[in-house]
């Protein structure tokens, strides 16, 4: 197992991670084109928690077969994703899901596509006790793997200062969502063109590229750039037809018989049930706030290092690049509830091309050597 | 799915398909103004309507219409359709057509056709009207006035978009003239709209019918006060409608055309607008070439984000609750808006945003 090896130095956090470059990590003065890292007063971050979370990440024992660890569908070679379409957990079981990349993840406001958890911390409990995930009936599982083995009972007592007895899922939620803090990455060509003053830092191509996804493309309303970084998300959920074809008129059986679920059962099941039924998860942003405005809508993913992380949508159904952009200047899927910020386009091919072109210069020097697709 | 893993294992709250009613979720009673009223005595009940108003559908050729407003109504009847529990019926709120043309109200009731097992109540508006002077719509569509009652609730539908026989009948060389001259916003050739003398008659004979406690509802496109006239935001005879009006307990009036939330309140007649689903109008105070009398009670909109094609649209529901109106704006892309009426303050206010201080600030980034 490749270690994080982390160091302080005067209160920044240094880290190599998956052999790449060493950068320093100070939540204040993040990488080139990033905002300040956003770390909660009660989780802060400290060299031994990122590594413990590191190998928690990792750890295969997490799940029901032995054999699925979170970095087995967020895979650091990838980019932390899977290059599936749909992610598989254990036993080959297939959710309804695209795997979002955990790079960058902290600065969303919200975790899952859907924005069900709204934190690192409370979103890596669930796929630990979904069937088709991690596949555990419980967390008391999970708890039963660190309290017998010796080397993270040290790691614990040093990091959280508990005995075996006193070790609870949010300390181990607390290492995962450390670890995936410090997964941040920007510096990436565009931003030594945008925030470096580094003119020649991207094509031409690329330069035009950037005004079709400021103007003609309507990009930057959803994937923001502001004046000194760029997290490339408004945050916000949007529904653009994506996936809306296996629901269509079903839509308002799945809508009452979702509201009569979760009025018997509140949360329990929930999670379970967006990741194992497809037509449910095709719901979106409505299963978390029961308002049928959100029927249908998704979370804006980052697209930062989006050239590395193939396929994309939230159900993975647009294999490149450039089925992204197709996908838009042809304004979407039709459907009822289309965003309305969602309109044909009629971007020319070289438009496109340049838009493909611009989202290559996204990808950081860490995943630059995965290659673009 | 592969494996032999049955996905249904895991559904064990699910409930099949189709199956039964829903659970009443979206709606919760409010108990505002039960104390001094005689509503109860009067044998009202509380329940809710939906509304849809301002579609402005229009006809481009052949089958081709504009996309942007057909949008907006196809979006207003999925989420209608949504509602649980349902309404009791639903209310259009008229301009459902751009041109009056039969391609358009044809167009516009296939779309509305989509709204499941409930009646649609309709008011017609300008757009609809001076093509053929509403001949299409009494064939196939409504009355253009009429009453009902429901629930304890004395509801009127008026044609407010009428205006003098002369305009209508003397000027135009073509009947689409007409309409387009309707059609335009501060046109020196327009016409201020009115009920007229003989549909007041009728309503001062229908009103006659009913008991002074019996809650009230007017169903209008203009609004049956005075706003801005270049728009017409403007019923020309509309303090004799109020005069009609003013002596039951509890009215409340509710029209279109607007384009936008506003709110007022004069005497015992409370006006609520419903939104438009095509597009939103400024608030006229905008427009400073022309006095206004945009109600002070109204706590405006956002303004609306150009670039995006459903802002500042919406479609709605009203819950008549002790006979008074809560109106509830579902606004795309904008923050919702209930708007009740406050019993100590005696008007309708906005139940969040009313006070300056809880108001959004303007956005200053761009």
């Amino acid at each position: 197992m490749r270690r994080l090896t982390t160091w302080l130095v005067g209160g920044a956090l240094l880290l190599t991670a998956g052999g790449a470059q060493a950068q320093t990590l100070d939540p204040q003065d993040p990488p080139l084109g990033l905002p300040p890292i956003p770390v909660p007063d009660d989780n802060p971050i400290t060299k031994a928690k990122a590594e413990l979370g590191e190998q928690l990440f990792k750890e295969e024992r997490f799940s029901a077969t032995g054999e699925i660890a979170c970095a087995s569908c967020h895979e650091p070679e990838k980019a932390f994703t899977d290059g599936r379409a749909i992610a598989e957990g254990i036993k080959g079981r297939i959710g309804t899901r695209h795997t979002p990349t955990v790079v960058n993840a902290v600065y969303y406001d919200t975790q899952f596509w859907d924005g069900r958890r709204a934190s690192l911390e409370t979103q890596s409990l669930d796929p630990l006790v979904n069937p088709v995930e991690h596949g555990f009936s419980s967390h008391e599982s999970v708890l039963e793997v660190v309290r017998g083995d010796a080397d993270y009972l040290e790691q614990f007592r040093e990091v959280f200062g508990v005995g075996a007895d006193g070790i609870t899922m949010d300390h181990i939620a607390k290492a995962i969502a450390t670890f995936e803090r410090t997964q941040v990455s920007g510096n990436s060509p565009f931003d030594r063109y945008r925030y470096g003053g580094q003119t020649d830092a991207i094509s031409e191509s690329a330069k035009r590229g950037l005004q079709v996804f400021r103007n003609k493309g309507r990009c930057v309303d959803c994937h923001t750039i502001e004046q000194n970084h760029a997290t490339f998300t408004d945050n916000e959920f949007h529904n653009l037809g994506v996936g809306w074809d296996r629901i269509g008129d079903d839509v308002f059986d799945l809508v009452a018989n979702f509201r009569k679920m979760k009025a018997g059962d509140g949360e329990a099941g929930i999670d379970q049930t967006i990741l194992t039924d497809d037509k449910v998860a095709e719901l979106g942003r409505f299963a978390v706030t029961l308002d049928t405005q959100d029927v249908g809508r998704f979370k804006t993913p980052t697209l930062r290092n989006v050239a590395v992380t193939a396929p994309y949508m939230h159900d993975g159904s647009e294999k490149t690049l450039m089925e992204v952009v197709e996908f838009y200047d042809k304004g979407g899927n039709a459907n009822p509830l289309l965003d309305g910020g969602i309109k044909e386009l009629d971007l020319t091919e070289q438009e496109k091309q340049d838009l493909v072109n611009f989202m290559k210069t996204l990808t950081s020097p860490r995943f630059a050597e995965n290659g673009g697709h | 799915m592969s494996n032999g893993f049955k996905r249904r294992d895991f559904l064990k709250g699910t409930v099949a398909a189709g199956a039964a009613t829903a659970i009443p979720l979206s709606l919760v009673e409010v108990s505002f103004g039960m104390g001094s009223n005689n509503a109860a005595a009067a044998g009202a009940q509380d329940f809710t309507f939906a509304y849809i108003s301002d579609s402005h559908l229009t006809h481009i050729k052949g089958t081709e219409f504009n996309d942007n407003f057909d949008k907006g109504l196809k979006r207003a009847v999925t989420e209608l359709n949504f509602m649980s529990p349902k309404p009791d019926f639903v209310i259009y709120g008229g301009d459902l057509s751009q041109l009056g043309k039969k391609a358009e109200l044809d167009h516009g009731l296939e779309i509305m056709s989509g709204i499941r097992e409930l009646d649609v109540k309709w008011v017609i508006g300008e757009h609809d009207y001076y093509l053929d002077l509403g001949a299409y719509w009494r064939d196939n569509i409504s009355e253009l006035y009429y009453s009902f009652d429901h629930k304890g609730v004395h509801f009127v539908v008026l044609n407010s978009i009428l205006t003098y026989d002369e305009w209508t009948h003397e000027r135009w060389p073509t009947a689409m003239d007409r309409m387009k001259a309707m059609a335009r916003l501060d046109n020196p050739e327009g016409s201020p709209f009115m009920v007229g003398a003989e549909q007041r008659q009728w309503l001062a004979d229908d009103l006659a019918q009913v008991d002074k406690a019996t809650p009230i509802v007017v169903l209008s496109h203009s609004p049956l006060y005075q706003v801005f006239k270049p728009w017409n935001f403007w019923t020309e005879d509309a303090a004799e409608v109020q005069k009609l009006l003013q002596p039951f307990d509890k009215v409340n009036v509710l029209h279109g055309h607007v384009h936008q939330v506003l709110y007022n309140q004069i005497g015992n007649i409370t006006f609520q607008a419903m939104m438009a689903t095509a597009w939103p109008w400024p608030y006229p105070v905008s427009y400073a070439q022309h006095a206004n009398a945009v109600p002070k009670t109204t706590v405006f909109m956002n303004r609306a984000d150009p670039h995006n094609l459903r802002d500042g649209t919406g479609w709605g529901s009203v819950d008549l609750v002790s006979g008074r109106e809560t109106i509830h704006h579902t606004l795309w892309r904008n923050t919702n808006r209930t708007i009740a009426y406050d019993a100590d303050a005696g008007h309708p206010v906005d139940t969040k945003y009313q006070d300056p201080a809880s108001q959004i600030p303007p956005q200053d980034h761009y």
